[in-house]
Parts: C-alpha cells; sequence; structure tokens
C-alpha cells in the first residue's frame, strides 16, 4: 500500500507522534499570546534556543537540555522587559533574537563543530530520537493540564490584565506560567519546525480560527483541531513530494488562512444582512 | 450612615514625586461620588490606590469589612486588544467570578453562572449573551463590562472614565444606567471622570484632585467652592 507507506517508518512516526503533540500544545499556548499581542515571542524565544543550543553543542553539553533552562530564562526577561515599558516588548523580542542567532553563528564556526546548520534553521522530520518524544510527551501533558486547571483565569488575564489584577488574581504567575509553557513547546518544536519556522505553529492556527469563530472556548478547540490538521497534512506533502517539513506545514497553514478569510467575509456579509432585515 | 471607605491623610508618590498628599475623604453606603481633576492630578494613581493595588507614601486607606467578602466591582477603561477579543458576551461577565473567595477551585459553580446570569439580565443583555464581544458597539460593550464588575462586587462599584469613546446618546444612557443601579440597587457609585457638568449633575459627593489641596463635599458645596466655580463661570 503506498498511500500507508508514511506509517511504516519509524522516523516518520516519532515525527508524527511528535509533532502532532507540539502542535496541540503550540495552538493552545498561540490562542492567548496572538490575543496578548505577544505574537513575536515564540519567534523570540526559538533564535534565543538556536543560540543556546549552538553553545551547547559547541560545549559538549546535551543541547537539548542544555537550552531548555536558558529559553526560560529568556522568556521570563523579556516578559518583564514588555512589563516595564523602558524599552517596548517588540523592540526588546528583536534585540534578543538577532543577538541571539548572531551568537549562535558565531560560536557555530569558530568551534568547527560541523552541525547541519540548514536542518536547525528550517527544521528535519528525521531530528527526533527517542528521547525527544518522551520529551514531547511530557511537555504536551504538563501544557494541557496547566491548560485546564488555569482554563478560566488565562482567559480573564488574557482578556483584561487590569481587572483581573482589581479582583485579586495574581495576573504575574499567569503571564509567567504562559512564558514558561511557550519556553518549553519552542525549544521542543524547533528540532521539527526550525529556528525560523516553530512560531507560525503557535500563531496560524489562534489566527485562521480567529477569522470565523467567536467566542473563546470555540477558539481554542478549533485551532487544536486546526493545529493538528496543518501539521498531519504538511508532513505528508513533505514526504510524497519531498519538500521541507517546516515550510510545508506553515504552506498548509496559509491555505487554511485563506480560505477562512473568505469565509469569515461571507459569514460576516450574511450576518449584517440579517442585522438589517 | 454606613461608611465603606475612609482615606486619612493620604498621599501618593509616583517615581519618586508627589502626586498627592494630605488627601481625606470618605465613601458612604449609597453614595454617587465623582473624582474629578486635570490629567495628572493623580486619579488612576488614586483608584490603584482604592483597589489596593498601590499602597500610599504615607496615611491610611480604611476598607468596611463588609468590602472584604464581595470586593469592589471594577470598571476598567477598555484596551485596543479588547476590541476584536473572541469571546461571548456570556463568558467575560462569568470572569467577574473569579475574584478571591473561589479559592483553588479552578472551575465555575452554579452559583457563578446564576450569579452571572442574573448580571446580564438586570443589564438588559439577555439577547445579546450568546453574541461576541466584538461584534457589540461600544455602547453594549462598556454594559458588558459594568456587568462582569457587578459579578466581582455587589456594593460598591468603581468606574473608571465609562463613557469615554461613546457618542451622547449612549453616554447619556450609560449614566442614567449608572443612576439606576445607584438609586434601585443601592450600589455605591465611585466614578473617575473628566465630565465636570455630569458629574455635578449626577453625583452626590465630588472629589477634585488638586495636590495637596483637594476639594472634597457634596455637589452642592461644589459648585459654590472656588474649584467648581472656575468650571462653571459664565454658564
Amino acid at each position: 500500500m503506498e498511500i500507508f507507506e508514511i506509517f511504516e517508518h519509524t522516523f516518520m512516526l516519532r515525527a508524527l507522534i511528535g509533532g502532532v503533540l507540539i502542535s496541540l500544545c503550540a495552538s493552545l499556548l498561540g490562542v492567548s499570546l496572538v490575543l496578548k499581542r505577544y505574537s513575536m515571542i515564540g519567534d523570540g524565544l526559538s533564535h534565543t534556543g538556536f543560540g543556546a543550543l549552538a553553545i551547547g553543542a559547541a560545549a559538549g553539553f546535551p543541547p537539548l537540555e542544555f537550552a531548555i533552562p536558558i529559553v526560560i530564562a529568556a522568556a521570563f526577561l523579556l516578559l518583564r522587559i514588555s512589563e516595564n515599558g523602558k524599552i517596548k516588548g517588540d523592540a526588546a523580542i528583536a534585540l534578543i533574537s538577532t543577538g541571539a542567532l548572531a551568537l549562535g553563528i558565531t560560536v557555530t564556526s569558530l568551534s568547527g563543530i560541523n552541525i547541519d546548520l540548514e536542518s536547525y534553521m528550517f527544521g528535519s522530520i528525521l531530528a527526533l530520537s527517542d528521547n525527544d518524544i518522551v520529551l514531547c510527551v511530557l511537555v504536551f501533558i504538563v501544557v494541557t493540564v496547566m491548560f485546564v486547571l488555569f482554563y478560566n483565569r488565562i482567559f480573564a488575564v488574557t482578556f483584561d490584565e487590569n481587572f483581573s489584577k482589581a479582583i485579586g488574581m495574581k495576573t504575574g504567575i499567569y503571564n509567567i506560567i504562559i512564558a514558561l509553557l511557550t519556553a518549553l513547546t519552542t525549544v521542543i518544536g524547533m528540532k521539527l519546525m526550525g529556528t525560523l519556522l516553530i512560531s507560525s505553529l503557535m500563531i496560524f492556527p489562534a489566527v485562521i480560527s480567529m477569522r470565523i469563530f467567536s467566542r473563546f472556548k470555540s477558539v481554542v478547540i478549533t485551532s487544536a483541531v486546526i493545529s493538528v490538521i496543518g501539521f498531519f497534512t504538511g508532513l505528508c506533502i513533505s514526504f510524497y513530494f519531498s519538500t521541507p517539513a517546516g515550510a510545508s506545514i506553515v504552506l498548509v497553514n496559509i491555505f487554511m488562512l485563506t480560505v477562512f478569510s473568505i469565509a469569515g467575509y461571507v459569514k460576516n456579509k450574511i450576518s449584517s444582512k440579517k442585522n438589517i432585515v | 450612615m454606613n461608611e465603606l471607605i475612609r482615606c486619612e491623610n493620604v498621599s501618593f508618590s509616583y517615581e519618586n514625586t508627589g502626586v498627592l498628599k494630605n488627601l481625606s475623604f470618605s465613601v458612604c453606603d449609597g453614595d454617587y461620588l465623582c473624582i474629578v481633576g486635570e490629567n495628572g492630578s493623580g486619579k488612576s494613581t488614586l483608584t490603584k490606590g482604592l483597589l489596593g493595588l498601590k499602597q500610599p507614601a504615607a496615611g491610611k486607606i480604611i476598607k468596611n469589612d463588609s468590602l472584604k467578602s464581595g470586593g469592589i466591582g471594577y470598571l476598567p477603561q477598555q484596551t485596543p486588544a479588547q476590541k476584536d477579543f473572541p469571546a461571548s458576551v456570556f463568558e467575560v461577565v462569568l470572569s467577574g467570578r473569579l475574584g478571591g473567595k473561589h479559592g483553588f477551585c479552578p472551575f465555575y459553580t452554579k452559583r457563578d453562572k446564576q450569579d452571572a446570569h442574573d448580571n446580564i439580565k438586570k443589564l438588559g443583555l439577555e439577547e445579546l449573551m450568546k453574541r461576541s464581544y466584538r461584534d457589540l458597539s461600544g455602547g453594549q460593550q462598556q454594559r458588558v463590562l459594568l456587568a462582569r464588575a457587578l459579578c466581582a462586587g455587589k456594593k460598591i462599584l468603581l468606574l473608571d472614565e465609562p463613557v469615554t469613546g461613546l457618542d451622547p446618546i449612549v453616554t447619556e444612557e450609560m449614566y442614567s444606567l449608572i443612576e439606576q443601579l445607584n438609586r434601585e440597587e443601592k450600589i455605591t457609585v465611585i466614578m473617575v471622570s473628566h465630565d465636570i457638568s455630569s458629574a455635578v449633575k449626577y453625583a452626590s459627593h465630588i472629589l477634585h484632585l488638586n495636590y495637596d489641596n483637594s476639594f472634597f463635599g457634596t455637589a452642592n458645596d461644589y459648585l459654590n467652592s472656588p474649584d467648581g466655580q472656575k468650571f462653571f463661570v459664565g454658564k
């Protein structure tokens, strides 16, 4: 059966399982990030992750274990800076991400270690090891449990931080939780999607589902579904047409965004006509 | 009358510069207090102080014990990010129930939902309940946030410039809705406002902030005070 050939390779199974789990995590967090206008944070964190991986590899540390704490630290730093406002959040992200990228590239070329730069940048479906899958499962469990437990509070903080503070919620903690989970998801997802493309997993599904859905709960649920569809379709395309995996997934997402935008436009037209009548 | 909040010689500073000095006033059950003053006179700082988000540099803010359980129902100014937020009216109003007493319970109880329903009804939002917040007009959005504030606190509403960006007709509707809540539901209202003529029209008390020489008194006294005269000369 040629169609099911995709499931016969262990590396594809790994990419599939790991990718679906990471897509789900990313899409859940993405809704909050997009609505809080923090879309670029995933991008900034993945660049930091690249820098950390490069340094880790050069120094002979296990790269992922080395990168995770550094990216978490960067996530805290980014949130802090965004809140304090001396340097604006978007500028801070640009500073940190280009800085980390520059550092990573320099260390890589100086150390003389031969790493496959392209797969770091754009991801590789061959990249996931059994260990990575275990990490993916762990991150997935942490993200979903946290998200379900704090769902109502995440909604409140995302919708209105000032109000949440006023009714006595510790909004800082929820921002930290979101930053922490985003950092974890980013580092784990980087191998598969690549430094430059991982943030698409967070942003696209949320933006796509917001074209049509207008309740928070339905946006969260559809983003999760959309992210899995986008990932699976992209991976299949990548396998059968030998295109780069990360890029194929992004292209599928762009296609879905176009379809949903048109559908959302039509939906608005119809409902505004209804209101006039 | 039952005193709900009393400020005694309160001073606030912001980034090491004094904003307010020696401010004393009190809010009683059923009052309608308007806080007015120029930009930078410390209205937002005082709001934060009343909500307990900022400690005064000197003096005391004393709150009645009855405020500790229900809290203050706060209506903040809208942020740009909120205007196109995908959330149903019910979801937004319900989030007002998250305040304090919930403890660690991650989900809403039946009582929470009932309370949200009641407040939606009270503000005439039943037909909009399933609609999305982002599809509502400015005035409707403000009503939704008011319903959420009622979910958070039944005794006092603290409204931060509630009519900003509303057209004149909707502004009047908003004012009479707030008046109705104050008169009929006996909810104490503290409103931060730019609109001094409406403040005098609706409020029972006025607090005019002015660094170390703030005015506090009834709306009538305010009209005869030097602060009030400044605004109403020639009218």
